[in-house]
């Protein structure tokens, strides 16, 4: 490849202008993406806090002390929860809603505008909404837990329901994501698969589903769950508003914990420990996407 | 008749979620043209008996600066893209259609700094930008999204699909690779770059957890912020002003949504393409 | 106008071949197809003519200049792609004139706004917009000017393309399959278009096709090509008559020229399917050759080859008899009035002699070869039986 380059007309002129063109982008990327992704690993293996004038090696003084501290593990597991209620709930609903207005001709872009516009709108702004959706007396999820019937309680101040809450909130953010990107996964089904199916004698809306559209759709299944695992590992907007972590640390996540410990207590080494094992947790869902997709993608 | 029977069902369904969707948005509009009273009145109404609205959105205006916090986040949002777009178009350009020597090497850059999530290198940024004395401005909000890593991937993507031979033509017309990037890569990808840039706008307008941390003072907050520190000011007393300044803050999005939501599904997408 | 010389272009992509040791001289204003199968080499040809490729080894130059390290730019050669490659967002006008900004005004009058006030932008500019207009007119894009490409038809988006290469006037046109995208009807006029073109501008053209019809109509001279190299460069009735080999035998003319197996007898004439034909070629008796004969050279006669005929394919104005030859098997095609046609059912067998013939060796390289006066006698062994 090299060898070619190098031989076609104006083919190092070529390459100063790639490096000239690449070089603003580069030198960015570095300084403020992998430079300090690469010092927050570092940073872990100090004992270094903010404002300090000395900075001493630790080795893995932070991730032992990570290990005996009872909220890290309360954070990771709720984060873990939160994950584990928040995708299949979005990844399931998104597939659905994606079915139902794939199945209509009317009202398409009316459906796909009202689910999509959470994703769109100041979570912030709209956690503060919810916050009032939850209130004990009044909000309407109360009333309608209410009126049909089922107890109630104050549920972002009961630790019992208190990260539910959230999740749900999470799960109505990215539900018209999910949604969306299904859609497009599912107008990519060639539709001559259908009238092949329905030739060969099947053409119930279930059997459609379970021989062409599950199958087709892997692809699409597996990058929307990575995506919206990927989205909710990093939930913080509402816990920083709504609950603080509380109550009794029920609602402690992982980039909480991090912006607790690394920001307001200034324990920087220790905030970099765990943005490291968040980073990990991530990665993690990448590699299993990707090992996922190469199993699953080859359809062709 | 099955058939419509399905259809009507299908369709109910859909609109009671569509209905379960919206109400969030439907209960913010209504509180913040209610007064006190009838806000934590037991029966729900969709209008007030009573009108609050001026009230409520004076209060909404006067209590903190939120047009300063509107300007902020439109300063921010705009510098942001301008920024990525700038740096994203002639690397993608670069890693798409150029032969050099590195190119591998630097795409597989791009895609390790995708994996990074941007909490990632918060600690970092601080620290630096602490030593550099420049918490608190509006260069700490911005700077550490100039970078789109995401968009150079975007549009190497889209670049790809751009034939080799509308470039090797500008070639032969005359163009070198510096006017190609800007007479033909630029123009033909708009309709990418009008993706990715309702994406940005998305994100840098929502984002809060990093000027949450870069910025204390009021005057340079952006709307999450602000309405955060809003309603952390009222501690839940007056939700007919909070809910007027939440309806304040999400408005130019949700405007710029349905005025554009064609672009911004195509945006989100995108993110799909392999 | 100049004339051009690819001389000893040899490249490789990887472990591939794609050139071996062309050369190809093309006299000033000269019309050169180069007709090939696709993967032949023929489109990296002219890329490394037009600058967008560099040649590992040989030689281009355009006149009396070598230009293999000049970048396209600078090399003054206009191209039309398959793909018509025209800038899909600007208007037809603009795709014309932007050959002509890149010349005729500096970077600085180039910038939007800003460069329109500079001294002399508006002049050059004026100048510029009657020279697209003397582009367009004879190519009948005056009314199009303002539209964009996507707007436009197949058959309009080529003349574009035209317009695009001929404004600037330059040394040579280098056409990559320009018309493998339009359909048959548009394609004959396209090809007029591009005759009176060159007509006009009595200019040099490299034109690359594996239509061998396009080619035939339309060249001065075809250069054959095939992995990589050229087979035979000669002008079209010459390579349709006497082709340099079997490889281009089979690849000029439709139907493909029929290529009987035969040898050389022992009183030296061709012995094929059991019969010796009155022809005779310098090799030794018994050397294997191979018996080439045109569709339209096989007459159905008293004395000759046996074939029998398997299916009829009418054609309108003619017809062709799709035969077998007995022993070998080959597949033999006539080329017949659809009259006559009629008289040969499937099934039966007729005899065929050959008007016209070529005889190639084993290699497939041509054999000198005469025909002689006398008859058609059973081969002294028979082939088959």
């Amino acid at each position: 490849m090299a060898d070619r380059s190098a031989r076609h007309p104006g083919a190092r002129a070529e390459a100063v202008a790639a490096w000239l063109l690449a070089l603003p982008a580069l030198l960015l990327m570095w300084v403020m993406l992998l430079g300090p992704a690469v010092a927050v690993l570092l940073l872990s293996f100090t004992d270094w806090n903010l404002g300090e004038p000395e900075m001493g090696w630790a080795g893995i003084g932070n991730y032992l002390q990570l290990a005996d501290d009872p909220v890290f593990w309360q954070s990771l597991r709720n984060t873990l929860i939160y994950v584990g209620v928040s995708v299949p709930m979005t990844v399931g609903l998104g597939l659905g809603a994606a079915l139902l207005v794939e199945s209509v001709g009317r009202g398409r872009a009316f459906y796909r505008a009202a689910y999509f516009l959470p994703v769109a709108s100041t979570l912030l702004a709209m956690a503060l909404v919810w916050e009032f959706m939850f209130h004990p007396t009044v909000g309407f999820v109360t009333q309608a837990f209410r009126a049909i019937g089922l107890p109630t309680t104050d549920w972002l101040q009961n630790p019992d329901t208190a990260l539910l809450a959230l999740a749900v909130i999470g799960i109505w953010q990215n539900l018209g994501l999910a949604m969306v990107l299904f859609v497009a996964g599912l107008q990519g089904i060639p539709r001559d698969l259908y009238e092949a199916l329905a030739m060969d004698g099947a053409d119930g809306a279930w059997e459609r589903f379970r021989r062409v559209t599950w199958p087709m759709l892997g692809p699409a299944l597996v990058f929307v769950v990575a995506i919206i695992a990927i989205r909710s590992f990093q939930v913080f907007d509402t816990v920083a508003v709504l609950t603080e972590g509380g109550p009794n640390k029920a609602t402690e996540v992982l980039l909480h914990t991090m912006v607790q410990e690394g920001f307001r207590f200034l324990r920087t080494a220790y905030g970099a420990a765990i943005t490291v094992v968040f980073l990990v947790f991530t990665l993690a869902i990448t590699v299993a996407q990707t090992v996922l997709l190469d199993r699953r993608a080859h359809y062709g | 008749m099955a058939d419509r029977l399905g259809l009507l069902l299908r369709h109910a369904l859909l609109l009671g979620g569509a209905a379960v969707m919206l109400a969030p948005f439907v209960l913010m509009l209504s509180i913040s043209l209610k007064p006190p009273g009838e806000i934590f009145a037991p029966e729900f109404r969709l209008l007030p008996l009573q009108w609050a609205a001026v009230e409520n959105y004076t209060a909404a205006f006067t209590k903190v600066p939120l047009l300063r916090f509107l300007l902020n986040g439109f300063i921010v949002t705009f510098c942001i893209f301008v920024a990525q777009a700038v740096t994203a178009l002639p690397m993608a350009y670069a890693l798409a259609k150029l032969r050099w020597r590195g190119r591998d090497t630097a795409f597989l850059l791009v895609l390790a700094a995708l994996l990074v999530p941007p909490q990632v290198p918060a600690i970092p940024l601080y620290i630096a930008l602490w030593q550099l004395d420049l918490l608190n401005t509006y260069a700490a909000i911005i700077l550490p999204s100039t970078i789109s890593v995401f968009g150079i991937f975007l549009m190497r993507q889209f670049f790809r699909t751009v034939p080799d031979d509308l470039i090797a033509a500008a070639r032969m017309d005359g163009l070198g690779e510096f006017a190609i990037v800007w007479r033909i890569m630029l123009p033909t990808a708009a309709p990418a770059l009008a993706a990715f840039g309702c994406l940005s706008f998305i994100w840098n307008w929502n984002e809060f957890f990093w000027p949450y941390i870069a910025v204390q003072d009021e005057h340079l907050m952006t709307p999450p912020l602000g309405i955060a520190f809003f309603s952390n000011a009222e501690a839940g007393t007056n939700w007919g002003a909070l809910m007027a300044a939440a309806t304040v803050t999400t408005a130019p999005l949700a405007i710029a949504f349905l005025l554009a939501s064609r672009a911004f599904v195509r945006g989100v997408t995108m993110t799909g393409i392999k | 106008m100049a004339s051009v010389d690819l001389i000893g272009i040899g490249k490789r992509f990887g472990a591939v071949d794609v050139l071996r040791d062309v050369t190809l001289r093309i006299a000033d204003g000269e019309f050169l197809a180069i007709l090939g199968p696709s993967g032949c080499g023929k489109s990296t040809l002219l890329r490394i003519l037009a600058g967008l490729e560099g040649a590992d080894r040989g030689e281009v130059r355009l006149g009396a200049e070598r230009v293999d390290r000049l970048p396209p730019k600078a090399r003054n050669l206009a191209m039309v792609f398959q793909s018509y490659a025209l800038y899909p967002y600007m208007t037809v006008r603009q795709n014309i004139a932007l050959p002509l900004e890149m010349r005729r005004l500096s970077a600085l009058q180039r910038l939007p706004l800003l460069g329109r006030l500079l001294p002399g932008t508006q002049l050059r500019r004026r100048a510029i917009a009657e020279d697209v207009a003397a582009a367009a007119e004879p190519l009948q894009l005056t009314h199009l000017l303002d539209r964009r490409p996507a707007q436009l038809s197949g058959g309009q988006r080529q003349r574009v393309a035209l317009a695009r290469a001929m404004v600037r006037h330059p040394a040579a046109f280098l056409m990559d399959e320009p018309l493998s995208n339009l359909d048959a009807r548009l394609r004959t006029e396209a090809r007029a278009e591009i005759m009176a073109l060159r007509q006009r501008l009595g200019a040099t053209m490299l034109y690359v096709t594996h239509d061998q019809a396009e080619a035939m109509a339309m060249a001065d001279r075809i250069a054959v090509m095939q992995g990589g190299r050229v087979l035979q460069l000669a002008p079209p009735q010459e390579l349709y008559d006497e082709p340099a080999s079997l490889e281009v035998a089979r690849f000029v003319g439709s139907p493909p020229m029929n290529a009987i197996p035969a040898r050389i007898g022992a009183d030296g004439r061709i012995e094929a399917a059991g019969v010796s034909l009155p022809w005779r070629s310098g090799a030794a008796p018994g050397t294997p050759v191979t018996f080439g004969v045109r569709a339209e050279a096989l007459v159905p006669a008293a004395q000759g080859l046996p074939a029998r005929v398997e299916r009829l394919e009418r054609l309108g104005a003619e017809a062709l008899l799709h035969c077998a030859l007995p022993g070998s098997g080959a597949a033999l095609v006539v080329r017949l009035d659809t009259a006559e046609a009629g008289a040969h059912p499937p099934g039966t067998t007729l005899r065929l002699m050959p008007a016209r013939a070529v005889i190639f060796d084993a290699e497939g390289k041509r054999l000198p070869a005469t025909r002689q006066q006398g008859a058609v006698t059973a081969s002294s062994e028979p082939a088959y039986g």
